[in-house]
Parts: C-alpha cells; structure tokens; sequence
C-alpha cells in the first residue's frame, strides 16, 4: 500500500519535472535556436558570479521577473475569474501529461511498474477532452478582465482553438483505426510490433502537426496573441498571471510534441529494442537488465520530443503568421476535409487489405 | 522579356505552399546547423577563423568606425601648444541647436588677436551634425576623436569645457585601418573572442 503510494508519487514528481523543465528550458531554446538560426548570438548576459554558460540564467532571470512583479488587478474586473483564469489554463496543460507513457513496464522486486502516470484505457479520449478544455483559461482571462480588446483577443483565440479541435480529433481516427485501441500504452506497443505510425499514416501526421501548433496557438497561428500586431488575450495580466499563460503556450507545445511522438513516432520504442534487449534481425542479441532498457526508452522519448520541440521552433521563427480569416478557413475548408479524407482512405485499404 | 512573365498562374503543388514552406524550413534548417557547428567547434578552440553570428559583443568588441563619423568635439592646438581657435564665432553661429557658449579672451599677437576664455559645448543639446567643423576657418574644432559613449547622470554633467576638449585625442583603434593603396586592411577587430 504505501509502496504504490510512493511509486505513484515518484512517477508524479517524474512527470511533472519533465513537463516543467522542458517548459522553462524551452524559453531558453527559443531565444538561443532563434538566434542561430538568424546568424546571432542571443541573450547570454545573464550570468552569476561571473559564469554566463551561454545564457542558462536568462530563464532564472524570467523566472525570478515574474515573480517580483507586481499582480495588478483591474478595478472592475472580475475578482474570482481574473484570479484563476491564468490557473486553469496551465492546469489544463500539465494535466495531459498523465497519460503519456514514458516507458515499457519496469520490475521493482517483484512489482511490475508501469511507467505512465495514469494507465487509463481511454487515453485518446482524456487527451482530448482536456485539450477541449485549454480554452476555458482562455476565455475566462480575456472575459474577466473587462477590456474589450481583450475580450475580443480571447473570442479569437476560442474560435481558432474550437475550429482545430475538430481537425485535431478527426485527424487522429485514421491512426486509431489501424492500431485498434486508445490505451496509448498499448498504442506504443502496437507500434514496435509493427511499423511506426508516421510511415503507415503521413498525412494524418502532418495534419496532426500543423493542428497541434494550431491549437497551441504559436506562429503560424497566432493571430490571437498578435505579439505587437494585435491585442492578446492576456492584455491586463502582468507578473505571475502573465508567467503562467507564458508557461501555459511552452508547456502546450511539449505536450504536442509528446502527443505527436506518441502517437506516431513510436513513443518510447527504440528500434530493435525489446523488453530483454537489442535483437537485431542479423541474429545478434545483445541483453539487457530490465532498469537499463527502461532508461533507454526513457531517453528515446525524451531525443524525440526534444526533436520536435526543434521542430516547432523552426517553424515558428520561419514562417510569417497567417491572417485570422485565413486561420478560420484553413481548419474548417481544408484540414479537416483532407483528415475525413484521411479516414477514407485508411478504411478503403484496411478492407482491401483484409 | 514580357513583365507578365513574371506573374505565371502558380501550379498545383505551388498553391498548398508546401514547396515554400519546406524551402524555407530547408534554409532556416541549413543556417542553424552551419552555425552550431561553428559555435561548437570556436568554443573547443578548433577553427577559430569563422564566425557563427554576424553580433559585435559590445563592450568588449567594438564595431569599427569610419574617419566621417561625428563623434566627440575636440579642439585642436598650434606647434607651441596654444589653441588653435582664434574665437571668431562662426561655429556658435552656425550650430543649429545653438549648444556652442565661447567668450573671448585677448592675445597679445598682432596675426592672432583673440583666443577663447571659456568654449563650452552642451552636448545634452548637441545634435552632431557637424556644422560647426565646416564653418571653422581655423581647423580647430574637429569631431574624430571616436568617442561614442557620452553620458551622465545630471544635465549639467553633459557640458564639455574647454580643458577636456584641448585633451583629447583621436582614438585610432576604433577605427579602420587602411593599407597604403588605400583599402581597408582586413581588421584584428574580428578575431578577438566572439563569445556564444
């Protein structure tokens, strides 16, 4: 009893460092990959006690900035709402993290420990269903604060976030179909039985990609922050509640990208790799204890989310953002009839497959 | 060459945008490893001659001046160490910010009858548009010293007096150097530390 306490408690602490880390590192890369990207430097002045490495404090400096500034209040806003606004939005985001499976089964004594936080077998759904969620700390930030710019900012903002849920969840039917389940656990394990998700569904991935850095509403798609075009959502928000929303769009994108790897990268599968070791399809084996095996699936993941964290940075210092009509008709005219489309097809060749 | 040439209809894979949307993430993707590698490679001291990032890490690197850069004012001085400035006025009168204060003194010298008891310039209000070096007949007044970090605390710390101005030198190593065919020598600014 007090030993599954521990276990769920340590795999909590796991999860909620990883989700964390990576969002505050990810501040960090974006100034830094952006800089190289365009033949700068960056930010690396922040240093202590003379000690720069390469501008690692910056995100210390952020953090310690948010926290020192004042948490201003507009006088007619919603008390409650304005308060917890900034709250559930980033508790919408860390939540997602339960589901994912960081690695295969491991063996403590004679305990069999799942390495995902919560083994729900509606995992698909959960994902979803807070995803759908997300917008409500949207929506209550801009309407709490009593600004009609920022209540406009977060109309946009939960009519683009709405317009990609579809996309999002139709998107993924396709790859569902093939895997025959939602557990995302036994959706990893299909996938280092058979072939990874991305070779058996390319488009379903890249609409699943380009609506997921919809729905984190970075650029291309960020017409509802704007970031010096327009008025966001956030407008009357400063030291903390500014932090979290900040926190909230980072932690988002980890969470896509743990969600894209899972579903379609093969997770924690490393190639080769079983539960007892490498088998090579030469002959040669090569085995493992169970805690080595686990710690490389563990970094497998982590090298593929981090791949896609590049990813979505590149993307997002590259492309020029779209116009919000453009935003609107791209989910509802053409990526979610490609993904219907999508769903055709996969059905038309599994029956013509069977 | 018709000019309609250059407006042909976009074809089928050019209007979904994905062959500009990978040319692009191509580009970004191809200047982001070349300057890792770089970056990399400077900082274990391999093939320190290329550059990563085009960024001049002031203070400690400064970026080269050209000698037309109006920087600081300085007054010049004769062989025997007098001004050269004879106080005629002509740079208090053109300055257009009318930041130039000078009250003349005599001299006892039949070619030169005055030199300046006071010449203060308030560069809180000086505008560096270099008016003043024009109209001297003199050559006494010139603004190459390459001194660009003028600031303080107070108002009144900004004015430049007379005895800074006489001191002060032009500052050659901020500045290009040109060989004597009269191009610019490739400058040792460059391969001082580029830090990442």
């Amino acid at each position: 009893m007090i030993e599954d306490i521990g276990i769920v408690i340590a795999k909590l602490v796991f999860v909620l460092l990883f989700a964390l880390n990576f969002g505050g590192i990810l501040t960090w890369v974006e100034r830094k990959q952006s800089a190289v990207m365009q033949d700068r430097i960056g930010a690396n002045r922040a240093s202590i006690f003379g000690l720069r490495i390469i501008g690692l404090f910056h995100p210390l400096a952020d953090a310690i900035k948010m926290f020192t500034k004042e948490s201003f209040r507009p006088v007619n806003a919603e008390k409650f709402l304005f308060t917890v606004a900034p709250t559930i939005s980033v508790f919408f985001a860390l939540v997602g993290f339960a589901v994912i499976p960081f690695g295969d089964v491991i063996y403590i004594g004679d305990k069999a420990v799942n390495l995902q936080l919560a083994p729900l077998n509606v995992g698909v759904l959960y994902l979803f269903a807070v995803a759908g969620m997300a917008v409500y700390g949207v929506v209550l930030g801009a309407w709490a604060s009593r600004n009609n710019y920022a209540l406009l900012g977060g109309l946009r903002a939960s009519a683009q976030m709405l317009s990609y849920e579809v996309a999002l969840g139709v998107s993924i039917i396709g790859a569902l179909m093939i895997y025959q389940t939602v557990d995302l656990q036994e959706i990893v394990r299909w996938q280092g039985q058979h072939y990874w998700g991305f070779i058996l569904q390319p488009l379903g991935f890249l609409i699943f990609l380009t609506v997921g850095i919809a729905e984190t509403k970075r650029v291309p798609f960020d017409p509802p922050e704007g970031e010096s075009e327009i008025i966001g959502y956030f407008l009357e928000y400063s030291g903390m509640g500014f932090g979290m929303y900040f926190l909230t769009d980072f932690i988002e994108t980890v969470m896509i990208s743990a969600i894209t790897v899972t579903l379609f990268f093969g997770g924690w599968q490393v190639p080769f790799l079983t539960a007892a070791g490498f088998v090579f399809p030469w002959g040669w084996e090569w085995s493992m204890s169970n805690w080595i095996v686990a710690l490389l699936q563990v970094t497998s993941f982590t090298l593929k989310v981090m791949f896609f964290l590049w990813l979505q940075m590149l993307i997002r210092w590259t492309l020029p953002r779209f116009r919000y009509d453009q935003v609107i008709r791209l989910g509802w005219k053409f990526l979610l009839p490609l993904s219907l489309a999508n769903i055709l097809i996969t059905g038309l060749v599994l029956v013509l497959i069977e | 060459m018709n000019v309609h040439d250059k407006y042909k209809p976009l074809t089928f894979w050019e209007r979904t945008y994905l062959p500009g949307i990978l040319a692009g993430l191509w580009l970004t993707a191809r200047h982001f490893f070349r300057n890792l590698t770089i970056h990399i490679l400077r900082s274990l001291r391999i093939k320190t001659d290329r550059l990563g990032a085009v960024t001049y890490q002031y203070p400690e690197i400064l970026r080269p001046l050209f000698p037309r850069l109006r920087t600081m004012h300085r007054l010049t001085r004769r062989e025997d160490g007098s001004p050269r400035c004879v106080a005629c006025m002509m740079c208090e009168t053109v300055c257009p910010a009318r930041c130039i204060y000078i009250i003349a003194d005599e001299k006892p010298d039949q070619q030169i009858e005055k030199v300046p008891k006071v010449f203060d310039i308030d560069l809180g209000l000086c505008i560096f548009c270099g008016y003043c070096v024009e109209a001297c007949p003199e050559d006494a007044i010139r603004m190459d010293t390459g001194i660009l970090e003028i600031s303080n605390f107070t108002r009144n710390g900004m004015m430049l007096d007379m005895q800074t101005m006489l001191s002060l030198e032009p500052d050659h190593e901020r500045y290009v150097k040109y060989n004597e065919k009269g191009e610019i020598v490739s400058a040792e600014y460059i391969e001082a530390k580029n830090d990442s």
